[in-house]
Order: C-alpha cells, then structure tokens, then sequence
C-alpha cells in the first residue's frame, strides 16, 4: 500500500478498531446495556427506532439549519461592521468576546421563559452558539489588508467601499468558509442542548427521554445521527471552500 | 537649485516639511525636512538613502496621500490637494490580488479610477487589448490568464507595473520595486523599466536604496539622508541614453556609484557623531 492510499484509509481504520475494541470491551467485561452498549446494541437500536429516530433527526437537522442561517446573515453583517471600521471594532469587539464566553447552556432557560417549549429556544440557541466565529472570521479577513494595496486604490481615488468589495470580501472568502465548517458543528451543539432542556422533539428531546429510561442504546443512536449530521455538513462546506476559494490554498506570492 | 529653469517643472516641492500627527509636530519630530526639488516633465528620478530615511514619506507626499504639514508642493502645474490619479505606485511586494488573473489585476485600477470606471463595461474589449498589449510588452504574454502564484517572482512585479501603467498615469511612482528580486532579475526588470519609460515618457519618481539601480535608470539622483528626512545631495546624471546594461561595468558608471556612495557614507558618520 502506497502512502497516500494509506493516508485516505487511515481515519477508516482507526474508526474501525476502535469500533472493534469498543464491542470487544463490552462483550468480555459483559457491560450492561443500560450503562453503556457495545455498538451493536446500538446498531441493532437504530434499526428498530429508525422511523423515530430519522423523523427526530430530520427536526434537528432543519432547526439548526434555520438558526445556522440567521447566524451567516448575523455574523457576516457583524464582521462586515466590526472589520471595516475602527470605530465599530473599539465599540462592538470586548462586548463579542464577553458574550462569546457566556455558556449558551445558561441562555436556554432564559429562552424557554420568552418563547416557551418549542422550536424558538432551539433556532435561536443554534444562532447564537454559531455566529460568533463567522463575524471574527469576516473581520479578520476584512482587516488584513495590505497596506501598500490600499494606497494603489486610494490614489486612484477608491472610496472605502470600493476597497471592501474589490479587495476585502473576495480576501475574506477562505476565512469565511472555514468559519462555516466550525460554526456549523456548533450550531448543532446548541440545537441538541435547546431540545435536551426544552424540546418536545427533535435528537435532543429524543436522547433526553431515552436516557431518563436508561435505554442507552436508543440514546448512543441519537449521537450517531447527530454526529453524522455534523460530519456530513462539515464535509460540504469543506468541498465548496475548495471549489469557490482554491487560489487560497495553492502556495503564496512572491515564490 | 533648478537646472532646468525656463520651462516649468511638472514636480514642484517648495520647502515640504511632514510630521505624522500634531503630536509629533509639537515635538519638532519631522519625517521628512525642508524638501525642496523640481523635476521637469518626463524626466525620470530616483531617490536613494538608508533605511527609514522618509523615501517613502516623499511618495506619500508626491501622489496626495498625505499633505505636507509646511510647504506647498504643486504638480503638472496645480497644487496637490487631494490623491492624484495621475499617478501610478508599484511597491516591494507585487500585491498582487491572488483570487484574480493576471489580466483582471492589471485591470483593476480601470475599475476603480474615473472616467474609465463608468465606461468599463462599455469598453472592456477595448481595455483588455490595452492591457494585453502592456503585458506583452514587458514580456508577459501568454500568462494573461495565469493567477499570480503560478507565476515567478519577477513576473509578479512586472504584473504590478502594469498595474500601475493600465490607466496612462502622468507619474509613475516605484517604491523599492525591484528589492524583492534576485540580482540577475533585478537587472533584466531595469531593462524592462527603461523600455517602457522610453517608449511613454511618463515622470518615474524612483525610491531605492540601490545606487547602481538608480544610477542606470535616472536623469537626477537625489540622496536622503536618515533622521532628519532631507536631501543631501541632488546629482544629475549625464550618461548617455540608450543606457546598456553594459555600462554599469564602466569606469564613469562606477565612478558616480562611488560619488554617490561616499554622500551616503557622510550621512552616516554625521549621524553616528549627532547621537549621544
């Protein structure tokens, strides 16, 4: 085997043993079920609650996806803010990053009193918990702006916003699309803690219930299905950023 | 001051004095001192000096993209008010926008500087012939389509000049353009400049720490020195044009260079006696 075909198996394998050592375990040491399942217990849940567990998962899926859009709407006008301006940054940044540091866990019970049980505290749980990278992402592009390139423009009598949509978003693009592939895991996390504190459906409510009736293998499956979920968008975002950014990513100037 | 009296001068910096901010100022802490040169129109200059000496102050001063906090400094005839799009500026590093082509950069201060950016869409066949044309005269053609990393060092600054050239600038400004380059492309880009310069008869104002590099290109040396910001010395240079890379192997190139370098060295000791 070659490296590079050894590189591609490589997280395969590891998934794989580990899945072996993991059944192994449970079945010598006879761990119980309903403290921990061996992931054929699992497997063997997820095909018997499949109709219930896809419907919870597709309820995930679509309300994380719902605040993952207002957090891209949210955290790209922020960043546009807070990297274009001086002013903004001084005004807007230590007030981010103190509520960036907040646990969003704390937030939830303060959603449920305003929007009550549902789909509210969900959205708006996965908006808040993801928005945050995008904007410093955005920001971050926005700012590092050579400033040699800038005179170029400047003198040719470019006003700000001509540098910011010729040469700072196309710039901010790369940080974008990473900030995405983080911001879109998080986003889960929240929807799932939303659901776990104040859902009536959904992967969280779903492995709420599940783990209040110790049926931990129903509960493992909601992990799965969440993890795969996160896994598969990652893998998107991460496709397009290569397809729409790939000048980034090959080599630097002045080679 | 002027040798070139009678016509009048297209640069025209009478006593510029520039601190940064008020505070500075208030302190007497100049970038650059007492700044006073004329350049008559198409003629090529080169200002070389130490590090840090305020060249790149002067840039900044001679495009309008800082205004002297003393001193009046009037161009092509007007006083500077303002950014003057007359004016090109290429730098060390080709800053180049890595997302565009090479043509799509070249182009993209027509985008920007008016009349063109309104006519843009209106002309862009014509634009892009324009710009094709400045590539292949300094010997791009062919990577129009290329992005910046896909091509060299060298080749990433000529881009950058064309850059600067795309909108028929009456003044060229080149700050350390060819610092980045290896000695062998260096040169060849001297030759590139020359041509072009020869062929437009643009103003090129030339910031360099190189003194051969400004010997073989310039009509007028001016030296800066460091901390004050001023010019030493002004030395014109009379070799004769076409200038051949062949000449910077000749004992009146040399002896210029040497010229050059002993008010460079005078700089320094002065400097080095001042400090306490």
């Amino acid at each position: 085997m070659n490296s590079k075909l050894r590189e591609r198996w490589a997280p395969v394998l590891t998934a794989a043993a580990l899945l072996a050592v993991w059944q192994l375990g449970c079945s010598l040491f006879s761990i119980a079920d309903y403290i921990f399942p061996s992931p054929l217990t699992i497997v063997q849940a997820m095909r018997e609650f499949a109709g219930p567990i896809a419907e919870a998962a597709w309820k995930t899926f679509w309300v994380t996806m719902l605040g993952f859009a207002i957090a891209i709407v949210v955290g790209v006008l922020l960043g546009f803010l807070v990297g274009s301006s001086r002013l903004a940054y001084a005004a807007l940044y230590p007030l981010l990053i103190g509520f960036n540091a907040v646990p969003k866990a704390a937030l939830v019970p303060i959603l449920i009193v305003w929007f009550g049980i549902g789909l509210g505290p969900g959205i708006l749980t996965a908006f808040l918990i993801s928005f945050f990278p995008i904007t410093v992402n955005i920001a971050t592009g926005l700012a590092t702006l050579e400033p040699e390139l800038e005179d170029v423009l400047r003198v040719l009598g470019a006003k700000r916003w001509d540098v910011l949509v010729k040469v700072g978003l196309p710039r901010s693009m790369p940080y974008f699309y990473a900030s995405l592939k983080v911001a879109i895991t998080l986003a889960f996390v929240g929807t799932v803690l939303a659901e776990m504190t104040a859902g009536d459906s959904g992967i969280g409510y779903l492995m709420q219930t599940a783990g209040s009736q110790q049926r931990m293998p129903l509960a493992f499956a909601g992990l799965v299905a969440i993890g795969v979920m996160a896994m598969t968008m990652y893998e998107l975002f991460s496709v397009i950023e290569k397809r729409t950014t790939g000048w980034a990513h090959r080599g630097t100037q002045g080679g | 001051m002027s040798s070139n009296a009678g016509t009048r001068p297209f640069v025209d910096f009478d006593q510029v004095w520039l601190a940064y901010n008020d505070e500075l100022q208030a302190k007497g802490q100049y970038a650059v001192e007492d700044i006073s040169l004329q350049v008559t129109e198409g003629e090529f200059i080169a200002i070389v000096g130490p590090s840090g000496c305020g060249k790149s102050t002067f840039m900044k001063l001679a495009t309008g993209l800082r205004m002297p906090s003393r001193g009046t400094i009037r161009i092509d005839g007007a006083p500077v008010t303002g950014p003057l799009k007359i004016s090109g500026m290429s730098f060390q590093a080709p800053s180049l926008l890595p997302w565009r082509s090479t043509i799509d950069n070249v182009l993209l201060p027509l985008e920007i500087v008016e009349p063109h950016r309104t006519q843009f869409k209106a002309r862009r066949a014509e634009y892009r012939e324009r710009a094709q044309q400045l590539l292949r005269s300094v010997g791009l053609a062919g990577y129009e389509d290329k992005l910046p990393h896909q091509l060299s060092g060298g080749m990433q600054q000529r881009a950058s000049i064309c850059r600067a050239l795309i909108h028929e600038p009456k003044m060229l400004l080149l700050d350390e353009p060819f610092g980045a380059l290896d000695a062998f492309t260096r040169e060849e880009l001297w030759c590139t400049l020359r041509d072009l310069w020869t062929a437009r008869r643009f103003n090129v104002i030339l910031v360099t720490h190189d003194l051969r590099e400004s010997v073989f290109l310039a009509d007028t040396v001016y030296v800066m020195s460091k901390s004050p910001g001023r010019f030493a010395a002004r030395r014109h240079i009379d070799l004769p044009r076409p200038r051949d890379l062949e000449l910077t192997y000749t004992a009146a190139f040399t002896d210029i260079v040497h010229e050059l370098r002993g008010h460079i060295g005078a700089i320094r000791q002065t400097s080095a006696a001042a400090a306490p």
